[in-house]
């Protein structure tokens, strides 16, 4: 579904990401971990459309398609989704109204019916029950004096309303308390499908004791380094990042 | 037209006499202002004398005085000797012969707004309003219901004619002729406007305007509007509208005085979206307009709500003079500036009386080359023990290439005065931008949404059937100002 082969991006000027090569296909549920400022966040960005970035060289096919060339909401109409690590505040615009604009842009390019307020309440009640949502928070302004936990948990909700078919959840998991983050994890294994995919950022194997992940990868200094199945996370969470680098530079020395 | 001109000059030769003027069949006075010329609207018009007289002395004055400057304004000099200032009710011939000939920018503004081709037309001044526009029935069902409750609604002309009582005792009262330059050229030479009366006690039962908003447009560059609300009556009073009007005249300058009596409460909005100009700003409109209402009587209420998206130019500060106890001023603006348009505007609260309470919320967006400035003034007079006032600035910057600008004037007379003023300045987020993008709304929808969002509680308290179109404007009026 979605295949990045040799992405390179930069931000004013620094490289970030150096020759990036990652394959999801449809169905699957991929964990990237990495040390902070490997470049994770930056990856989920690219993907969706940030235009902060220059990439500098390589391809992110989805569905066979090059979809650089495409706008963040093309990205996002043609069903790619990212949970974001800090998700933005936007006063004075009601979640619900928002959501249902984005749903309604999304369904049409999908070529649906765009729905009535009426319908799209009812459709957001029942997601923001699979999340658990309290149906106060879709009242309010987008993340307006949300709690950390409780924007997360938006994220999710938004991506349980607009059905994409590849989402990358970054750090999705980090400020949800224990609740929380059982919660939120329910609720993505019932958005799991096969033909969507998910690619979740985390720092911690917690998550993926509740989401299994089908591939592991650890990404550090802007390249996917190592990739496994769960027990790699597990093995990861023991023994630190230090170690995948150990490998990493023991290798680069067996080539040279 | 040369007819008329040439008769007008050779008039003008002539010792000049009222009553000289009744058969002149000119459609348009010739360019240039004079004593003359102002007889001849007046007598045009059918007027009394004693409003001729009104306007030659305000005229008069208007001579003694200087062009205001401002520092945050700049445009050409007016040459007042070439303009027109009176032209008969539009026919067709006098603008462009089709929509081919009109701006298509503009056309595909009104295509963005759904308006029907006709409203199209006329919008574009391609046709007179009565040459498609039937409403004269739906006008007069709408008159005969206000008039069986005693409500006066009815062009000021009009009003001269059938209730000349009414206009004489509050022309001026609010807005004094010698009140400032444009308020006196406008009450030298306005050709007409609306007027409203509502009676004690009444309820006006309807949103003012609504259905007649079309018609008023021809009503000219130098408008006059006049509301009264006497003893607890209640009048809310919409002017303007979304789509954008294009107009030969380039100064517009009208004058708009509301009286609230003794719990009496007016409610105004404003929708002004004229013709902004293209992107250098060439051939737009400079909005020059003097707003005021005095609360007379106690507990009574003005409220203005405006949204300012169009004109190259617009300066206005509709004001409240608070001169009865516990009376209520509210100002709530959004104000729109793109590419080259320059905006400074604001409010005037004048509390007098006792307890009285003003409350101002302003939205100054700025994208492209624009200028927004809010300017306001809070004044807190001697007597006004009590007196408070909320004051609300938020300014929104789109691109780095805008100005926003703040000049609050704070003035308290009296200790027991509070008056509390909070300005913000954000820049509009490339993250909130990307953020809303990402759930699939284009980059034009998200700003839209964003800046609807910013102006909220303005938006709020516009009538709902305003409210809806005014938040469509808010987007097109900020199409382009990003990436
Ligand atoms: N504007 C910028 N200029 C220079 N470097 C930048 C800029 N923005 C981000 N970076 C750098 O890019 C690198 C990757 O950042 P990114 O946010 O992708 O890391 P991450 O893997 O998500 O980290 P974390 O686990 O802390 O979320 C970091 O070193 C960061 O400092
Ligand atoms: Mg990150």
């Amino acid at each position: 579904m979605l295949e990045i082969r040799n992405l390179r991006a930069t931000i004013e000027g620094n490289e970030i990401l150096h020759g990036l090569n990652l394959t999801v296909k449809a169905g699957e549920v991929h964990a990237i971990m990495g040390p902070n400022g490997s470049g994770k966040s930056t990856l989920a960005r690219v993907i969706a459309g940030s235009e902060d970035y220059e990439v500098t060289g390589g391809e992110v096919l989805f569905d066979g398609e090059n979809i650089l060339e495409l706008e963040a909401d093309e990205r996002a109409r043609r069903g790619i989704f990212m949970a974001f690590q800090y998700p933005v505040e936007i006063p004075g615009v009601g979640n619900t109204y928002f959501l249902r604009q984005a749903l309604n842009a999304v369904r049409k390019e999908r070529g649906l019916d765009e729905l009535s307020g009426k319908e799209f309440l009812e459709l957001a009640r029942e997601k923001a029950r699979l999340v658990e949502l309290p149906e106060e928070l879709m009242k309010r302004s987008v993340n307006v004096g949300f709690s950390g936990g409780e924007k997360k948990r938006n994220e999710i909700f938004q991506m349980a309303v607009l059905e994409p078919r590849f989402s990358i959840l970054d750090e999705t998991d980090s400020g949800l308390d224990i609740d929380a983050l059982r919660v939120v994890a329910s609720g993505v294994n019932k958005l799991r499908g096969a033909d969507r995919a998910i690619v979740v950022v985390t720092h911690y194997q917690r998550l993926l004791q509740h989401i299994v992940p089908d591939v592991v990868h650890v990404l550090v200094d802007g390249r996917i380094v190592k990739t496994g199945d769960k027990d790699l996370a597990e093995h990861l969470e023991e023994v630190g990042y230090a170690w995948v680098d150990g490998e990493l530079k023991a290798a680069q020395a067996a080539q040279a | 037209m040369t007819t008329a001109t040439k008769t007008i000059e050779e008039l003008a030769e002539q010792k000049y006499k009222y009553g000289f003027y009744t058969d002149i069949e000119a459609d348009k006075a010739p360019p240039g202002l004079n004593e003359e010329i102002i007889a001849f609207i007046s007598h045009k018009k059918g007027e009394p004398d004693w409003l001729l007289e009104w306007r030659l002395k305000a005229y008069r004055h208007w001579l003694t005085m200087e062009e205001p400057k401002w520092p945050k304004v700049q445009y050409e000099p007016v040459d007042y000797q070439k303009i027109s200032y009176y032209s008969a009710p539009k026919k067709k011939g006098d603008g462009p012969q089709s929509l081919d000939e009109v701006d298509p920018k503009l056309l595909e503004t009104y295509a963005k707004l759904g308006i029907p081709l006709n409203e199209q037309k006329i919008l574009a001044g391609v046709v007179a309003v009565d040459a498609v526009f039937d409403s004269v029935s739906v006008a007069t069902t709408f008159k005969d219901k206000l008039k069986e409750m005693g409500v006066i609604f009815c062009s000021f002309s009009e009003a001269v004619k059938e209730h000349p009582e009414l206009v004489r005792q509050y022309l001026g009262s609010v807005v004094p002729p010698t009140d400032n330059y444009f308020a006196a050229l406008n009450s030298a030479v306005f050709t007409d406007g609306s007027f409203v009366f509502v009676p004690k006690g009444v309820r006006c039962p309807m949103e003012l305007s609504t259905y007649f908003r079309i018609n008023e447009m021809n009503t000219g560059q130098f408008e006059r509007t006049l509301i009264v609300a006497e003893e607890g009556a209640y009048v809310s009073y919409l002017e303007g509208c979304t789509a954008p009007m294009r107009d030969e005249n380039q100064l517009h300058a009208a004058v708009v005085e509301l009286v609230a009596l003794e719990r009496g409460t007016i409610k105004y909005s404003t929708v002004q979206n004229w013709y902004p100009g293209d992107e250098e700003g060439r051939g737009g409109i400079f909005n020059f307009v003097t707003k005021r209402g005095i609360c007379k009587g106690d507990d009574s209420k003005i409220s203005w709500t405006q949204v300012e998206t169009g004109s190259a130019i617009t300066w206005k500060y509709p004001s409240v003079i608070l001169r009865g106890d516990r009376s209520v001023g509210e100002f709530y603006s959004v104000a729109v500036t793109n590419n080259r348009q320059q905006a400074d505007t604001g409010t005037k609260m004048i509390h007098i009386g006792k307890d009285t309470r003003s409350n101002i919320v302003s939205k100054g967006i700025s994208a492209g080359r624009s200028n927004n400035s809010y300017r306001g003034l809070v004044q807190v007079n001697k007597g006004a023990t009590n007196a408070r006032n909320y004051t609300q600035c938020d300014s929104m910057l789109i691109g780095n290439r805008c100005g926003a600008h703040t000049f609050p004037y704070i003035d308290v007379r009296n200790d027991t005065g509070r008056v509390e003023h909070e300005a913000t300045t954000t820049k509009i987020g490339e993250d909130q931008i990307f953020y809303l993008q990402t759930r699939g709304l284009s980059e034009e929808d998200a700003v839209s949404m964003i800046v609807n969002g910013f102006c909220r509680e303005v938006l709020a308290e516009l009538p709902m059937e305003f409210a809806v179109e005014a938040q469509k404007l808010l987007g097109i009026s900020l199409e382009g100002s990003v990436g």
